[in-house]
């Protein structure tokens, strides 16, 4: 299963290598991997999506990171209410015939067009990792050349419904 | 945490050196012993160590592995941080092994490297590797020194990670351009500044409750001792805990000495070989009470057949030992000691468990440790047996990895705590003889007994240079059969007797080796001979190397065979 995991750590040089090391190390499979300042100096936040076989192994991903000195907090905010995005780039091959099919493809999904060549288009799209595989798909048969993907990052909206589960595993299908 | 440094600058003409500084802070942190080994990047510490040679001693090894080894025994012993000082590149590396080995058995090093200057790092300068990198997954942090301003709280936080919660190797590399850069101002004020570690010493109480709820309704319970116990120095109320409710103890093979041995409630050790009691006892309890003890495999065999009758109960300061192997439906996160005496209060009820005890008894009486006592030659059981009757039992017993170190933890009957360093996680060979040393420093009034094999003795001989040179009366025993037995018994039993690379055909004289370094040496190969010269030989004032052969075909038994269950157990009764 899927996981989102949510990290604040210290910006200290090598705490990436300490948490993908660490997760090498203990067999855990990353799906993506987001990193950048957060709101604080010298912090930072990581966004981590790793796939697991069951909450055994979920929680001891959990304990192994929270024991790294540079790792301030862990938490796996999948089943919580969350805002998530990801942005990705993809370089569609397009003659200038076919640029405003492509417009007409990719405006619901309010991606924009960012660079224009003789033979191809370059896309931006953030969104959902479901919603960027979505268009991926419809643009695959104009022949893709590239795709860029910063892999998904995410944190927890400003109200969480007190309720029971609300599951947000099916942003990671 | 906020800590005042003294940095007094001394009046002497000499200017005052990064290196200085970092002797000063060791000097602060209580440091009166560093393991070290010079070379190039680290002259400018050495050359601080040669201004403040006064102060602090410094003991030279011949191998950056020995030095390290010893520092881990040194550790084990004290249960302060050994320090250890190595240069860059190859110094550097040479540490791994033991750094590694302090990780699993969690031991407190602060280990200093040596870094090339910072002008050339990553230009693969000489003698450079990158023990950060390296170094990570072995260590329980580690730091690079960027600037000098820096060195005292990271000194601070090193001393402080490497000895609180779960101890370990905390790893500080310091660039050759920090150590020897002169310093123009006074850093006054240190801060520890270290949020994401905050250690969890006392256990939480509505899970105190719950266990002390879980006892009294308790039919087969069973105490489960590790290293934690050891570490936290709880073995008196361990032993007020069990005695109080009547509850059986096994120890793991870290764990030894932490409940005494000869006490009526002691099952001795679990696990691979473990006595047939204690297994059984981990097989079939309702109540398992685990009291810093790390679930590792040797001890639980196949996971499928441990405990599978029991409500586990875990107490550990590292949360993610508690449910890593097996699911704990009482979770206590705390220091052993804290958690024993908030049990001692809170437990008042103590279980109904008379039969339990009987029967466990039985399997005690019944299922003994055995061997076959060959009078032909010398039994290694029964050398164990001679060592710890001319030692009284209170000697400090190093080991290596193999059959050597089981049968020094099946008949070595630790009845004390603090008497036993072995290499447990990683089982390391050539660990026991440095380590010994280590512990002989540490402990100079005590009778230090480094049981090594043949072959582990040869990894790390080197270090004879350094007793004789201080005249540590360590002494050194070799349980000679020719062998890597444990590998040989493998082979035997679980490769068809297919003897692949395990027999040492050739080996140094043994004694002359001792001789040749200043040491008393002596051979012994059979019985009488051992009754009456070990006495003598152990009572001697200085080193002594014990060449003694044994019966080359013995095997530690009895044994669970790899992937077998705890009541699986091979060689329990003479066939």
């Amino acid at each position: 299963m899927k996981r989102i995991i949510s990290l604040t750590v210290q910006d200290r040089s090598g705490v990436l290598n300490r948490v993908t090391g660490l997760l090498q190390r203990r067999q855990f499979n990353i799906t993506s991997i987001s990193v950048g300042a957060a709101e604080t100096e010298g912090v930072s936040k990581m966004t981590l999506v790793v796939d697991v076989e069951d909450d055994q192994r979920l929680e001891q991903v959990t304990k192994q990171l929270n024991k790294q000195i540079d790792v301030l907090k862990v938490s796996d905010i999948t089943d919580k209410a969350i805002v998530a995005r990801e942005l990705a780039l993809i370089k569609v091959a397009s003659s200038p015939q076919l640029r405003s099919e492509i417009n007409g493809i990719i405006d619901p999904f309010r991606a924009l067009i960012i660079d224009v060549s003789k033979d191809s288009l370059a896309i931006q799209i953030t969104g959902r990792p479901d919603k960027i595989d979505a268009l991926i798909d419809l643009l695959r048969p104009y022949g893709i050349k590239e795709i860029a993907r910063t892999g998904l990052t995410a944190f927890l909206r400003g109200h969480q419904p007190q309720t029971t589960e609300l599951s947000a595993s099916f942003l990671l299908k | 945490m906020k800590v005042e440094a003294k940095l007094e600058f001394q009046t002497s003409t000499a200017p005052k050196t990064g290196a200085d500084l970092l002797i000063e802070l060791l000097l602060e942190e209580g440091v009166d012993t560093i393991f070290g080994y010079p070379g190039g990047a680290v002259l400018p510490i050495y050359d601080a160590i040669y201004r403040a040679k006064n102060s602090i001693k410094h003991v030279l090894f011949r191998h950056e592995q020995g030095m390290i080894h010893a520092a881990e025994g040194y550790a084990r012993i004290t249960g302060k941080p050994g320090v250890v000082i190595g240069t860059s590149g190859p110094g550097a590396t040479n540490l791994v092994t033991g750094i590694t080995d302090a990780m699993m058995d969690s031991l407190p090093l602060v280990v200093f490297t040596g870094q090339v200057a910072r002008t050339v790092i990553g230009t693969d300068a000489f003698q450079e590797a990158d023990i950060m990198a390296i170094t990570t997954p072995i260590t329980k942090h580690n730091y690079q020194v960027q600037s000098v301003a820096d060195l005292p709280r990271i000194v601070k936080e090193a001393f402080h990670i490497a000895t609180t919660g779960r101890p370990g190797p905390v790893v500080v590399d310091v660039p050759k351009d920090i150590s020897s850069e002169i310093l123009t101002e006074v850093v006054k004020d240190v801060n520890i500044h270290l949020p994401g570690y905050q250690p969890t010493y006392k256990p939480n109480p509505m899970q105190i409750k719950k266990l002390s709820e879980s006892i009294p309704k308790a039919k087969k319970p069973v105490i489960l001792a590790g290293a934690g116990v050891l570490h936290s120095h709880a073995s008196k109320e361990l032993t007020a805990f069990a005695e109080k409710h009547q509850i059986p103890v096994v120890t793991t093979l870290l764990g030894l000495g932490s409940f005494p041995a000869d006490s009526p409630l002691s099952l001795g050790m679990g696990g691979m070989h473990g006595t047939y009691a204690a297994n059984m006892a981990l097989y079939e309890c309702d109540l398992l009470i685990n009291f810093g003890a790390r679930f590792d495999d040797r001890l639980t065999g196949n996971l499928k057949h441990f405990a599978p009758f029991a409500k586990v109960a875990h107490i550990d300061i590292d949360p993610a030992e508690i449910g890593k192997n097996v699911p704990t439906q009482i979770p206590i996160v705390a220091d052993a000691k804290v958690a024993l005496m908030e049990l001692l209060k809170e437990a008042e009820k103590s279980p109904d468990c008379e039969k339990w005890r009987e029967k466990l008894n039985q399997y005690k009486n019944d299922y003994p440790l055995w061997y076959e006592l060959d009078p032909s030659g010398i039994s290694p059981q029964w050398l164990i047996q001679a060592i710890h009757k001319v030692t009284n039992g209170d000697a400090i017993v190093a080991t290596d990895v193999g059959q050597h170190q089981m049968w020094a933890a099946q008949y070595y009957t630790f009845n004390k705590p603090h008497r036993w360093i072995t290499s447990g996680g990683l089982g390391t060979m050539g660990f026991g003889f440095p380590a010994a040393i280590g512990a002989q420093m540490a402990s100079p009034e005590s009778t230090v007994v480094a049981i090594v094999g043949d072959a582990g003795f040869q990894m790390t001989l080197q270090e004879l240079s350094v007793i004789y040179e201080r005249n540590l009366p360590v002494k050194i025993i070799i349980v000679n059969n020719g062998a890597l037995g444990m590998v040989r018994q493998w082979q035997e039993l679980l490769y068809d007797n297919r003897i692949s690379e395990s027999l040492l055909h050739t080996q140094p004289d043994f004694v002359k080796l001792a001789e040749s370094y200043g040491i008393r040496g002596a051979k012994i190969d059979n019985q009488e001979e051992l009754i009456t010269s070990l006495p003598e030989l152990m009572a001697h004032d200085g080193p002594v190397l014990i060449d003694c052969r044994v019966l080359q075909q013995e095997k530690v038994f009895p044994m669970i065979a790899p992937g077998k269950g705890l009541h699986e157990m091979i060689g329990v009764k003479p066939q």
